[in-house]
């Protein structure tokens, strides 16, 4: 065992500014949809654009890191082990059985993390976030020029809205749990906190797999 | 480290240059303090005081004689008044699905006193001239039959008389009056348009006696202590065309009256509030409540009238906050008072019922003005009303409203408020329109929206998002043909959202407890 740094100072910046805005933006955004008061409406409101405003310039940079530095690669979904994955959260897991893949700096996401953030990033925060600009940008029919997008309905994309708003809120509760299912409970949490986790050293084994990938 | 660093920096940079450039408007905003300095100043100032005019220091025996004296210097502006509202009770119009038409009192039938005809007597009273014959004439009428005192008289001492055909009240002493006049005060326009409909605040709710002398939380414009504005600082009048719409008896989006004359267009801060103005009409949130003092009628039943009492006389009856509940000469109404508005969509073009018209046998409700408008029409607002229902006198043989003869200097004339005969005022009345009669008399249900634009709250007071944004009571719960944060939901996407997160939950929570379970057993 060794202690790698297996998150950048930019990956950790990233996560838990995304993590607060999403945060944030699900508070203020059901707040907008309807229920409870909490920062009152009209604050809601305008804190829900900003921080939206907030996450698109994040999303936007991060993009850009990613492509950069390569690491988007980490995000390509492969078939490979999701079966053993799987068969490891609802059977292995319990018996203390090893992790079916091994973290290591160039392949820190396992088979089913891949295509959970590769959903996340095609489906739900797409979703999110060009039914929220259409939403943001949306105006009433009006004679007046304050109606760049000229749609008549507001229904359908607040319909969508609602949708992906949801979705995101189910994958933060499955993310949040899945943190206790590193090494030790809290060793997923720490890593990206310090950046550092402890792995195993490299063995002909793991050698091996990652060929494969 | 300092590549990371660096980041935070470049992004919180870029964050805070979005937020002011979205937070700041770029449009200078008129500041409110700039039209409070402007309507602070004294308006007093005359360029003439009448009072020294060698032509008016003398006694006058009739009306005619001072109106012909104001036309010794002004010998020109009659002829603006013979061809104006306040003198024709009527103005061309265009009408959808009518054209070009003449529109006013003189023949849209109101949810009221019904109309003018055959009681010119009485109604006159509220007309700028003296006198029967020329309530309906146009451009021809005697010029000196203008009533220039009612609206220019500044010493608060004329009045017109009750059944005096429109002429002064006896006690009116012409040579203070003539000496005394100049521009309209709220006194002017008030006598009459605080009264309409027979009485206090009954037509429209937000104008009321009150307003003659009132306070900032009825009326910030008219409030002595509030902007103290006159009626026609707002209404503002160029060779007496005076400007502003009341589409109980207008029909187009034209020559009125708007907020953002001296407000303009972007008078909020928040962006989100003036993106509202699009849709959503200045007095819907800033005029909360209306009859915020005394009660405005709602309900109007005419089929009621003509109970006597043990001698034969008329009655009245009133209720607890001194509204009258029941006449004898007029049927049963309803009141209310500190009203919440009715909300609806209007895009400044209304359609009228008038005098003739046939209602179709489908309707079972007529609408007198139709106000036009919904969510899709561009140039809709949501804008406040009232919503004024009445039974009225109607001919089912000709399927028209009737417009009954109701004032009268004695019995006999058929009035209905001499005689309580509705036949025969139907008779009389619809006589004196030029319209036929078949000789029966039914009730129709009618119904007439009046905007409510006056009464305008302080800002505290005005509307709050949640008035409108929530979905027990939403103040907009009744326009049904937009989405609405809030408001709406589409009912199985929360459901199958909120099942779907406990689901999650549970199911986590299982896996959770498993994994303890088996946890301490291999221990």
């Amino acid at each position: 065992m060794k202690e790698v740094l297996i998150y950048k100072g930019y990956e950790r910046f990233w996560h838990w500014t995304q993590a607060v805005l999403i945060i944030f933006l699900a508070v203020t955004g059901f707040e907008v949809h309807g229920g409870y008061s909490f920062f009152g409406y009209e604050n809601a409101v305008v804190y829900h654009r900003y921080a939206a405003i907030g996450l698109v310039v994040l999303i936007f940079f991060t993009a850009f890191w990613h492509f950069i530095t390569g690491e988007w690669k980490q995000y390509k979904p492969t078939p490979q082990f999701v079966k053993e994955q799987i068969e490891y959260y609802l059977l292995g897991i319990f018996k203390n059985a090893p992790h079916p893949t091994k973290k290591t700096v160039l392949s820190k996401l396992n088979p089913l993390q891949k295509l959970a953030y590769f959903g996340l990033m095609v489906v739900i925060i797409p979703l999110l976030v060009i039914t929220g600009i259409i939403y943001l940008f949306y105006r009433m029919p009006s004679a007046t020029n304050m109606n760049p997008l000229n749609l008549t309905n507001l229904e359908p994309i607040a319909i969508l809205h609602t949708i992906g708003a949801y979705l995101l809120v189910m994958f933060v509760i499955v993310h949040l749990y899945l943190i206790t299912t590193g090494h030790t409970i809290l060793s997923n949490l720490k890593a990206m906190i310090t950046g550092y986790e402890e792995i195993e050293e490299d063995d002909d084994h793991h050698k091996k797999e990652e060929k494969k990938v | 480290m300092r590549n990371s660093f660096l980041t935070v920096v470049i992004f919180a940079v870029l964050v805070s240059a979005t937020y002011f450039y979205l937070k700041s408007p770029e449009i200078v905003q008129t500041k409110l303090e700039v039209l409070k300095e402007n309507y602070s100043k004294p308006r007093d100032k005359k360029p003439v005081d009448h009072s020294k005019f060698e032509v008016l220091q003398k006694q006058f025996n009739s009306p005619q004689e001072v109106v012909k004296t104001c036309m010794s210097c002004h010998n020109e502006v009659h002829k603006e008044l013979l061809d104006s509202p306040h003198f024709r009770w009527q103005r061309p119009v265009y009408e959808n699905g009518r054209g070009v038409t003449y529109l006013g009192k003189a023949n849209a039938i109101n949810n009221f006193c019904i109309g003018v005809q055959g009681s010119e007597v009485s109604c006159n009273k509220c007309h700028a001239s003296f006198g029967e014959e020329e309530a309906m004439l146009a451009i021809d009428a005697n010029a000196e039959n203008i009533d220039c005192l009612v609206c220019h008289d500044n010493s608060a001492t004329y009045l017109k008389g009750n059944n005096m055909n429109g002429f002064p009240d006896k006690s009116v002493d012409l040579a203070v009056v003539a000496k005394s006049v100049g521009t309209p005060t709220r006194d002017n326009c008030g006598v009459c348009h605080f009264f309409g409909g027979g009485g206090n605040n009954v037509k429209h709710g937000d104008l009321e006696k009150a307003q003659f002398h009132t306070t900032n939380e009825i009326d910030v414009h008219m409030a002595d202590n509030g902007g103290n504005l006159i009626c026609i600082d707002c209404h503002t009048t160029e060779n007496h065309n005076i400007k502003g719409r009341l589409f109980t008896v207008e029909s187009s989006n034209t020559n009125r009256v708007s907020c953002t004359d001296c407000h303009t267009e972007l008078p909020h801060e928040s962006t989100v509030l003036n993106e509202h103005t699009v849709k959503v009409a200045c007095q819907t949130c800033h005029i909360p409540t209306y009859a915020k003092v005394n009660s405005v009628n709602t309900n109007w039943d005419w089929s009621k009238a003509g109970k006597l009492d043990a001698n034969g006389k008329p009655f009245e009856t009133e209720d607890s906050l001194g509204d009258h509940v029941y006449k004898s000469i007029k049927g049963t109404f309803e009141y209310a008072r500190n009203k919440k508005p009715d909300y609806i969509w209007f895009n400044g073009t209304a359609e009228h019922y008038l005098l003739g018209d046939k209602i179709s046998e489908k309707e079972t409700l007529l609408v007198l003005n139709k106000m036009n408008g919904n969510y899709n029409d561009e140039f809709s607002q949501i804008i406040p009303v009232n919503i004024h229902y009445a039974k009225q006198p109607f001919d089912p043989g000709t399927r028209m409203l009737i417009q009954p003869k109701l004032a009268a200097l004695a019995k006999g004339e058929g009035a209905y408020w001499q005689d309580f005969d509705w036949l025969k005022a139907a008779e009389k009345g619809m006589e004196a329109s030029g319209l036929p009669f078949s000789g029966k008399v039914d009730w129709f249900n009618t119904v007439s929206y009046w905007p409510i634009n006056h009464m305008v709250s302080p800002k505290e007071n005005s509307l709050q998002c949640v008035d409108c944004h929530n979905s027990e009571n939403s103040r907009l719960a009744g326009l049904n043909d937009f989405y609405m944060p809030a408001r709406d939901k589409y009912e199985l996407v929360d459901t199958l959202g909120n099942l779907m997160i406990l689901l999650t939950i549970a199911g986590l929570f299982a896996h959770g407890s498993l994994r303890y379970y088996f946890a301490k057993k291999q221990k």
